[in-house]
């Protein structure tokens, strides 16, 4: 086991080939791990046992309302950008048993076996994902009450966090101001440099837990020039981005514009199919589902994943408060992207882009807002 | 909260999962009001303490085999022993929970949301504006003004509901209305010609009511469109749209603001309402289909 | 009648109208009081009055065969009652029945038509002061026709 030797502070080099033993170590510090793989023609997460798990040599294609992967020309660990899976399943699960009980009287028991006997490693997370994380965390955590459930889900995770390169093709993150670069929330943040003659790993070390899985495994103090490089292409990455959302006053300006002839035009393409609410990193929307055994002697009750796209998700005796699906996409996106910031003094967006590859008409969030505000009918009078 | 079990304190927030979880409460009194809406008087178990709530929260009513409800509160806050729920019935619960018979257990979440500014109030005259089903939310407060009765200036109680049949609480209303310290007006949509009362939409009654518009704090709840034509009757009389409260209503499934059915413009009607101050949602009053 | 100018004058209806137009209508005002139970006009019968209601209750109400009379609206102290007068064919469309002792100030109407008819200022503030109270009355006929306290259909 090599010293390290810290000539630019904090940040380090895992050479490809040391790579395997980063996992492995985790492995053995008894960490689940969970990560990027091909699957099902995506990238998907979810357990994975090694570095051959992992997507070598993909990459991928994305744009509004398309996917698909393509073959690198090198062997890349992590040359793609976010698949429709994100870290949220993991830590709020799709569905979570509450409780159980018999008729006699509600003899209830909590739903304690879904603690989860092992903590997890959350291998391959974008820094957009990061704040999305952070983000359910103010929800699930910092709220009036503290949900049970993503709370001893959320604890222990490890995470190996890889800044991106290159942007996806629907990414945005630079215009929300949650990457490329992860800068928190993380155990240990890797750049992957990969070229003809070199493949290593620009290794930040974000805690003390980090540090000590990082000692396990060989690794080197990172060089000026190797942290320079890095920086270069993240920073390149962030000037690429293909899309750009003005978040200039977006709240306010969001909220100006409930009337505005732009829901019309989106609410016809719109098939409130709620992919869009199912594949971002920060959705959080339940229901609550009481069912009752055919003998009618016992009950559960669980709480699974809803979106606000479904015609009964807004339903009060007699019928549904936005019956419209131009209502239900706009209360989707001025939620996300203005009455977040009121709940929670965060934008809901992170910039992932899913929501607009996944979206099967090709919707972008990005165009919509843009759009509202450039043809925003400013009113002449005070 | 006694509903609400605490088994850890963070600096903010206790853990949820057991606030998902209804305690049992027998029923041990169910009165028929009119012909859609029934009142059920319910006591704790199994030494659960009693559900000591404020003006204006609801709780979560949990009906074996069936489903959960969200239902205000309509008793005494003073006698939290007894847990009273006045409910009408218009969906698959609310129509089973008619059926249910004393002896009867029902599961209870709560108490949850915020509340009727009583305290705010003293000092001030109230006005009670009630339509229909929306009389029973405001009962608790109604109760509350009259344990401390000599604290605030004059008031009134507004109550509009479909026919004379439909008035709730008609014996209290009747009761109160006695008093000779309160002012109650009571009207009705329509009425066979044997109704010696008024006949006509509840805000008919505002001009006419007993209270200074600039010194009042006035209590609004009934159907939305009753609410939206009551706020218009006020701001003509020059009530303050910071002195006028409403109860808003939505989808509710957690009631501790998770699940984000009840969300309503950045609001979320379970833990920032029901109860709002008319001016903290104004811009949202108005916007359809919100 | 002098001891009935103080009072319509104060009476909002009758506020911004000039003194000479006032005079006019106080000219066409009697005082008249109903006992609980009688009918101060009927479904049918010409209308050839308005009145103040100064105390008391009247129950507008519509008859019909199978159920019996059914009161639409209740009008009390301040409120205008009928005006079927300024409208042809100048016929009540509902009974006016008196439910408590009622006071009222009744105008009238034909000799006010007549008047309107040769002064026109008189007729359009008339018509503009009621046209202002059927307003009301047809908003609030609306909210009662939502039945908004009914079951969702």
């Amino acid at each position: 086991m090599k010293k390290s030797k810290e000539l630019t502070g904090n940040i380090f080099i895992i050479e490809r080939a040391d790579f395997d033993a980063l996992l492995a170590s985790l492995i053995q510090h008894k960490y689940q791990l969970i990560g990027p793989t091909v699957r099902n023609a995506t990238i998907e997460l979810c357990e994975i046992g090694g570095t051959n798990d992992l997507p070598v040599g993909w990459t991928d294609a994305q744009n509004e309302g398309t996917y698909s992967l393509e073959k690198r020309n090198d062997k890349a660990l992590f040359g793609f950008a976010s698949g429709q899976h994100s870290w949220k399943q993991f830590l709020h699960l799709p569905t979570v048993r509450l409780w159980k009980t018999n008729a006699n009287g509600l003899s209830t028991e909590s739903a304690e076996e879904e603690h989860p006997d092992r903590s997890v490693a959350f291998i391959g997370a974008r820094s957009c994902d990061l704040h999305a994380i952070s983000i359910q965390d103010k929800i699930f955590l910092d709220s009036l009450y503290a949900d049970r459930s993503y709370k001893l889900r959320r604890r222990d995770v490890f995470i190996v966090a890889v800044n991106c390169t290159k942007p996806g093709g629907t990414c945005f993150c630079s215009s929300m101001k949650t990457g490329p670069k992860a800068t928190s929330s993380f155990d240990l943040a890797l750049t992957e440099i990969i070229n003809d003659h070199q493949h290593f790993f620009v290794t930040e070390v974000g805690t003390e837990r980090g540090k000590e899985i990082l000692n396990e495994i060989p690794h080197h103090a990172a060089s000026r020039e190797q942290v320079a490089s890095m920086e270069e292409l993240i920073a390149g990455a962030s000037r690429t981005m293909g899309r750009l959302l003005n978040t200039d006053n977006i709240k306010n300006m969001l909220y100006r514009n409930y009337e505005h002839p732009r829901w019309n035009d989106v609410a016809a393409r719109c098939l409130s199919c709620a992919n869009c609410t199912m594949v971002c990193p920060t959705c959080f929307c339940t229901t609550i589902e009481d069912d009752t055994s055919l003998q009618g002697d016992n009950a559960e009750r669980r709480r699974k994943w809803d979106s606000c796209f479904t015609l009964d998700f807004s339903y009060i005796h007699g019928g549904s408060v936005r019956s419209s699906v131009k209502s239900r996409y706009r209360q989707w996106l001025i939620h996300k992207l203005a009455a977040w910031i009121d709940q929670f003094g965060v934008s809901g967006c992170v910039g992932c882009g899913r929501c607009i590859t996944w979206c099967p008409v090709g919707i972008d969030i990005t165009k919509e807002a843009n759009a509202i505000r450039a043809s925003e009918k400013i009113s002449s009078t005070t | 909260m006694a509903n609400v079990i605490e088994t850890e304190r963070e600096s903010k927030g206790v853990l949820t999962v057991e606030s998902m979880l209804p305690l049992r409460f027998r029923i041990n009194r169910v009165r028929k009001e009119t012909h859609d809406a029934f009142t059920l008087d319910l006591e704790a178990t199994d030494g659960a303490a009693a559900c000591k709530f404020s003006p204006g929260q609801f709780n979560m009513l949990y009906m074996f085999g069936v489903g959960e409800v969200p239902i205000s509160i309509s008793g005494n806050p003073e006698t939290p022993d007894t847990l009273v729920h006045t409910i009408r019935a218009v969906g698959p619960v609310t129509k089973a929970l008619r059926t249910v018979k004393r002896g009867e257990f029902l599961g209870i979440r709560g108490p949850f949301g915020s509340t009727w500014p009583v305290a705010e109030a003293v000092g001030n005259d109230v006005v009670v504006v009630a339509g229909g089903i929306g009389l029973a939310p405001l009962r608790p407060a109604i109760y509350q003004l009259f344990a401390e009765r000599e604290r605030y200036g004059k008031i009134a109680i507004l109550y509009g509901t479909r026919t004379p049949a439909d008035i709730l609480y008609r014996r209290e209303l009747e009761q109160w209305r006695a008093r000779f310290d309160i002012e109650v007006n009571i009207t009705v949509d329509r009425a066979t010609s044997n109704w010696r009362g008024n006949v006509g939409v509840v805000t008919n009654l505002i001009p006419k009511a007993t209270f200074d518009p600039y010194n009042s704090t006035v209590l609004v709840c009934g159907p939305e469109i009753m609410m939206r034509f009551t706020i218009t009757a006020l701001q003509k009389r020059g009530v303050p749209l910071d002195h006028i409260y409403v109860s808003m209503e939505r989808n509710m499934k957690c009631a501790v603001g998770f699940c984000g059915h009840c969300q309503y413009g950045p609001f979320f009607v379970c833990k920032d309402g029901p109860v709002f101050s008319f001016d903290r949602i104004k811009d949202w009053f108005y916007i359809r289909e919100l | 009648m002098d001891t009935l100018e103080p009072i319509l004058q104060e009476h909002p209806f009758l506020m911004g109208l000039n003194p000479g137009h006032i005079k006019l209508i106080v000219g066409c005002a009697s005082n008249m009081r109903f006992d609980a139970g009688q009918k101060i006009f009927q479904e049918g019968e010409e209308a050839n009055a308005f009145y103040v209601v100064r105390s008391g209750k009247v129950a507008l109400e519509i008859y019909a065969p199978d159920r019996g009379s059914l009161i639409v609206e209740t009008l009390g102290a301040g409120d205008i009652l009928g005006w079927s007068w300024l409208i042809p064919p100048y016929q009540w469309h509902l009974d006016a029945r008196v439910v408590e002792l009622t006071r009222l100030i009744a105008l009238d109407g034909k000799c006010l038509r007549k008047k309107c008819e040769e002064d026109h200022e008189l007729g359009y503030e008339l018509l503009k002061r009621f046209a202002s109270i059927m307003e009301q009355r047809l908003e609030a006929t609306r909210m009662q026709l939502l039945d908004l306290y009914g079951e969702r259909d």
